[in-house]
């Protein structure tokens, strides 16, 4: 947005406190994001600038909150590093611990919730799909109600699953099943919007042409549509992930000790006592985030490609 | 016309419209069937167990399962009935059976709901029941002067069902004084209507201050050349993919009394080492931390709409001699009213079921009403936590259709 | 395809790996104690048994006992819960009974019967400590520091934002004792109308300075950060920031309230029998004096204090920094049980009432 010609002073004013502004509003967005990242490397337990980190000089900087991800929670954290103590980190260190449990929810969660979601926004996308409003509603709901009111039905519901039909069928608390189908339920939404807003731009004569030409359905949607609409599938399971990667409150509620994710481990670092290993979490999280986000735009912007939609 | 679409037919001579109806109906059919899948999981995990939590707001059988000797009194006799002997006679049964079955602190909990400082009174009753003597009415009375007052029986006589209003009424501070009427609580004791006009003020001023700060930068999003802007718009997204906590943590480390702003003021002078500013651990802490988690959701849906907005409008304006500030006015922000209200609406609904912000940086004064639920969930209060999450959720319900009505969700956009 | 099932597959099989065997898992409070029991009793129970056991945390396990109780849901083993909480936990029939027989013998070869300290063992309880509510201040702040429980209440002469645990029991008993009534009359004046009118009283000369706490390792890390001037605590929890952490913290024992503290097995609990092993374990002499050397609570067994205790540094003797040391007990109140047991959910209420009044 350049500055008009005609601009008389007072506009050239400002168009200087406003471009000021704006500066200082992206600012307010990013800057919390990446303080933390040399703070994690401060070589001292305090979270503000050291006099030693402002002058650069290497002594103010460490990896030991690194390093104490590793050895927080080992058996013998002290010998020496050789294959055995890397194996005493894989199976014991609380973060480790957490991070594994974070996947492998995260992975089966984004599943469930990617699979159902694609099948329904398909069905979603259809013209004769009855009723599609308030489905597309409820389907949506899981992003809109308050976390806490999820949490609190599901954990009396997972305590006896089978209550509602008059039986006693053991439990999903303290279950990775449980957790999973809680964080699939919450990433739900995000695959329906997700692959909808694909669908959209989706040219129905596409499968038609290919109907027509002798194609069954399965093999029309794997060869034509699948292709075409997996930009919006993949964001969709990003989403589906992210959700579970950072869901705390579900966990808070059903989850066990056994089912520690990352989240849940920040979230006690944060209440009780922020040590700078918290920070340095947050950095590795921030560049998986930041990672994430390349991969979206990427598929954004590929997504807009073949489909032909040019950016607006 | 009916005759002749009637008299159609297809190639094996089934009438056309037969033919065409059926053709939709397996359409429809084939539709449904893509989402039946996905509406049978959102139903099993996630709308019957919020419903059958619901159900708790209006059903606890503390009391009536542990007083089936009570009850019975109860429903023989008439509201207004002065107890008699055989009444003191079913509630010491009923406490000798409780201190048996270890059901009294359960069953004192219940009326404790009702009528606040009444518990201990059945505990220690029923510490001594096996050893009273009758006439109950006076060993009862003996025991302490409350068992004689009708408060405390209008109190065990709405418990005796287990169906009850009662913790609605808790939930808008209303409690039935001794003649059954519905009154308020006194002033002091006043916590939910409050928390719940504080938890909507809040979210207001959260809603505001996303608005006043999202607006220049959509537009400045939304004027730039598309590169530039794409660019920039990394900027907004990145926070809103990266983690709820790790965001949390960042602000704790930046306003905490020893953080990184508070020390910038010190060293530069502006404020002393002893008048540190508390930003964090109080209502502003969950103000500022809020807006900067639900930003990006008001950027978004801003941006979309000034994207469309032809600039050729504002150059009319001007040419026709409006100055910048009348264009901006009548011109401009007229056709950004859809994106604010897409953008505000969504700010307010989240923050309004918001939980986590507010446990980590609220303090005491920064807590909205989630936390409230967490706190009697965490006390086994369930049919209050109940009370309160349904009343949370008609809130967030009605302004989800709302947002449905004017917006549309399907209108929603994630970056 | 191939590479998507081999995935999953891998996935699977991290995931169930560990859930495969029975696992114990111990609910406690988190930080230095929490710290303190897994060094005593988790860890050494591991390496004696081989019974996997978990340690997990809460800001206080009794709530959570009850509600899983309530819930059919109970995925804790055993729990550490205070003494009132065991005692009214217990009453509501929401705990496992203990059979006191079936604890062992002290390492002297005294019956247990008689080497646990008085009231030690109850119903549904073993104490593994007697841990102390005290209050603590920064002694580089204040180098005279506050020497009574008068002085939290004084904002005047020691000015500075105060730390108090989020919840009615020992606030009260510690606003009477501020405002000059000795310990042996706390409890009959919180039983009158008159009495808590009066601590609540004091306590609304405090309460726009207050910053409340829950979890119990929360309190030091505000007197470390500087946001607090001073803040009630348990005791080891200041003991193991000073000594540890070397942080210039003084605890002030008048008007200190002391108490049991007690593993329990919730109603249901998925292992009980091995629950019950693990509390036998922890609450012998080894596995008490295993636990006192890493926080300053003392041992509830008279076996367990013949010998002198030494914190895990090797230099600190402990005896000094426990809360039943004869020079910290001058002012000292025992918390009431049996006050607690009946009044504990309405005063809470009343607490919380009072704290969302403006």
């Amino acid at each position: 947005m350049a500055l008009p010609v005609y601009a008389d002073p007072l506009e050239r004013i400002w168009y200087y406190t406003y471009h000021a502004i704006c500066v200082a509003i992206f600012l307010f967005l990013i800057a919390p994001i990446l303080i933390v990242i040399p703070l994690s490397f401060n070589a001292e337990p305090y979270f503000t600038f050291t006099q030693k980190m402002l002058t650069l000089d290497p002594e103010g900087y460490s990896l030991r909150w690194y390093d104490l991800l590793l050895t927080f929670g080992m058996a013998a954290p002290d010998v020496p590093r050789d294959s055995s103590w890397w194996a005493d980190a894989w199976a014991n260190a609380h973060w480790v611990k957490a991070a594994k449990n974070s996947v492998v929810i995260g992975f089966w969660s984004t599943i469930v919730a990617t699979v159902l979601g694609t099948l329904a926004a398909l069905g979603l996308a259809r013209n004769e799909m009855p009723y599609r409003r308030v489905i597309m509603a409820v389907l949506i709901s899981p992003m809109i109600v308050p976390i806490i009111i999820i949490a609190t039905g599901l954990f009396f519901f997972y305590s006896n699953p089978c209550s509602v039909i008059g039986m006693e069928c053991g439990r999903l608390t303290s279950t990775y099943t449980g957790v999973v189908l809680a964080h699939a339920t919450l990433g739900i939404p995000f695959v329906i919007i997700t692959v909808t807003a694909t669908l959209i731009g989706f040219d129905q004569s596409l499968s038609r042409a290919a109907a027509s030409l002798g194609a069954s359905p399965q093999r029309t949607f794997f060869k034509i549509m699948l292709p075409l609409i997996l930009p919006g599938v993949v964001s969709g399971a990003l989403f589906a992930f992210v959700t579970s990667f950072d869901e705390v409150v579900a966990v808070l509620f059903i989850a066990g000790p056994e089912q520690q994710t990352i989240p849940r481990q920040m979230w006690n670092g944060i209440r009780e006592s922020i040590s700078p290993a918290i920070l340095s979490v947050a950095t590795i999280l921030v560049i998986i985030s930041i990672l994430l986000l390349a991969t979206v735009e990427l598929l954004r912007r590929r997504s807009e490609r073949i489909r032909g939609v040019t950016p607006q | 016309m009916t005759d002749i679409s009637s008299s159609l037919t297809t190639a094996d001579g089934r009438p056309l419209k037969a033919a065409l109806a059926a053709a939709q109906a397996r359409a429809r059919r084939k539709a449904f069937l893509l989402v039946a899948p996905l509406l049978l999981f959102v139903v099993v995990t996630f709308i019957l167990p919020i419903g059958q939590m619901l159900q708790r707001s209006v059903y606890h059988d503390g009391f009536s399962k542990a007083a089936p000797n009570l009850s019975q009194w109860f429903s023989a006799n008439p509201e207004g009935t002065v107890p008699d002997e055989a009444a003191y006679a079913a509630l010491v049964a009923d406490l000798v059976q409780m201190k048996k079955d270890k059901t009294v602190g359960e069953a004192g909990t219940r009326i404790n709901y009702t009528l606040p400082g009444t518990r201990s009174l059945f505990t220690s009753a029923a510490r001594k029941s096996e050893s009273l003597q009758p006439p109950y009415k006076e060993a009862m009375i003996a025991l302490d002067a409350e068992w004689g007052k009708a408060e405390l029986w209008g109190a065990m006589r709405s418990s005796a069902s287990p169906w009850t209003s009662d913790f609605y009424l808790i939930a808008t501070d209303r409690k039935r004084d001794s003649d059954g009427s519905v009154v308020m609580v006194p002033e002091n004791q006043r916590i939910y209507i409050w928390l719940f006009a504080k938890t909507f003020i809040l979210s207001g001023v959260i809603t505001f201050v996303c608005l006043l700060l999202a607006f220049p930068i959509a537009h400045l999003l939304a004027t730039l050349p598309m590169s530039k802007s794409n660019l920039l718009m990394i900027l907004v997204l990145l926070p809103f993919w990266t983690s709820l906590l790790v965001r949390t943590t960042s602000w704790i480390v930046l306003l905490q009394g020893q953080g990184v702003v508070n020390n910038v003021l010190v060293s530069l002078g502006l404020i002393g080492d002893d008048g540190r500013i508390a930003m964090i651990y109080n209502q502003t802490g969950t103000i500022i931390v809020m807006t900067h988690i639900l930003l990006p959701f008001m950027v978004l849906p801003l941006y979309s709409v000034m994207r469309t907005i032809k600039p050729s409008y504002a150059r009319a304006a001007r040419s026709l001699g409006a100055t910048s500030w009348t264009t901006f006015r009548r011109i401009y922000l007229p056709q950004t009213l859809p994106g604010m209200g897409a953008g505000a609406l969504l700010v307010f609904i989240l923050a309004v079921g918001y939980y986590i912000t507010p446990a980590l940086v609220g303090g005491a004064d920064g807590q909205l009403i989630s936390n409230l639920i967490q706190f009697h969930m965490s006390k086994s209060n369930w049919s209050l936590a109940a009370a309160l999450s349904g009343m949370l959720l008609v809130g967030v319900l009605l302004l989800y259709w709302l947002y449905d009505r004017l917006v549309g969700i399907d209108k929603l956009k994630l970056g | 395809m191939k590479k998507i099932l081999a995935l999953t597959t891998a996935m699977t099989v991290v995931a169930f790996a560990a859930s495969a065997e029975t696992t114990l898992t111990v609910m406690s409070w988190g930080g230095a104690y929490g710290e303190a029991q897994t060094e005593g009793h988790v860890k050494p129970f591991i390496a004696k048994t081989g019974i996997n056991t978990v340690m997990t945390d809460a800001d206080n396990p009794a709530p959570v006992i009850k509600s899983q109780v309530e819930a059919g849901n109970v995925t804790i083993d055993v729990a550490s819960v205070e003494y009132a909480d065991a005692i009214r936990l217990c009453d509501e029939g929401l705990l496992e009974p203990i059979d006191a027989a079936a604890l062992p013998a002290g390492a002297d070869g005294t019956p247990a019967a008689d080497d646990f300290l008085p009231g030690a063992v109850t119903e549904c309880g073993v104490s593994t400590d007697v841990w102390a509510n005290v209050f603590a201040y920064d002694s580089s702040k204040f180098p005279e520091g506050p020497t009574t429980a008068a002085d939290f209440f004084d904002l005047e002469k020691f000015p500075g934002k105060r730390g108090l645990r989020k919840g009615a029991k020992a606030v009260l008993e510690l606003a009477l004792m501020g405002d000059g009534v000795p310990a042996a009359e706390v409890y009959d004046l919180l039983s009158t109308p008159e009495g808590l009118d009066r601590a609540f009283a004091k306590l609304d000369t405090i309460k726009k300075d207050v910053i409340w706490w829950e979890a119990g390792a929360q309190a030091p890390q505000l007197l470390a950060d500087g946001e607090v001037a001073m803040t009630t605590a348990y005791n080891g929890r200041i003991f193991a920031a000073a000594i540890n952490e070397g942080k210039p913290f003084q605890i002030v024992w008048d008007g200190q309230i002391y108490e049991n503290e007690m593993y329990v097995v919730p109603k249901g609990a998925p292992n009980k029998d091995t629950a019950m092993q693990f509390i036998q374990f922890a609450t012998s002499t080894e596995g008490l004096r295993g636990q006192a050397q890493h926080i300053s609570y003392g041992p509830s067994r008279k076996s367990a204090m013949k010998e002198e205790l030494i914190f895990k540094d090797g230099k600190t003797v402990m005896a000094p920094h426990l809360p039943t040391s004869p020079d910290n007990m001058k002012n000292a109140l025992l918390t009431s049980a049996d006050f607690w047991v009946d009044h504990d959910a309405e005063l809470n209420e009343r607490f919380n009432a009072w704290l969302a009044a403006n």
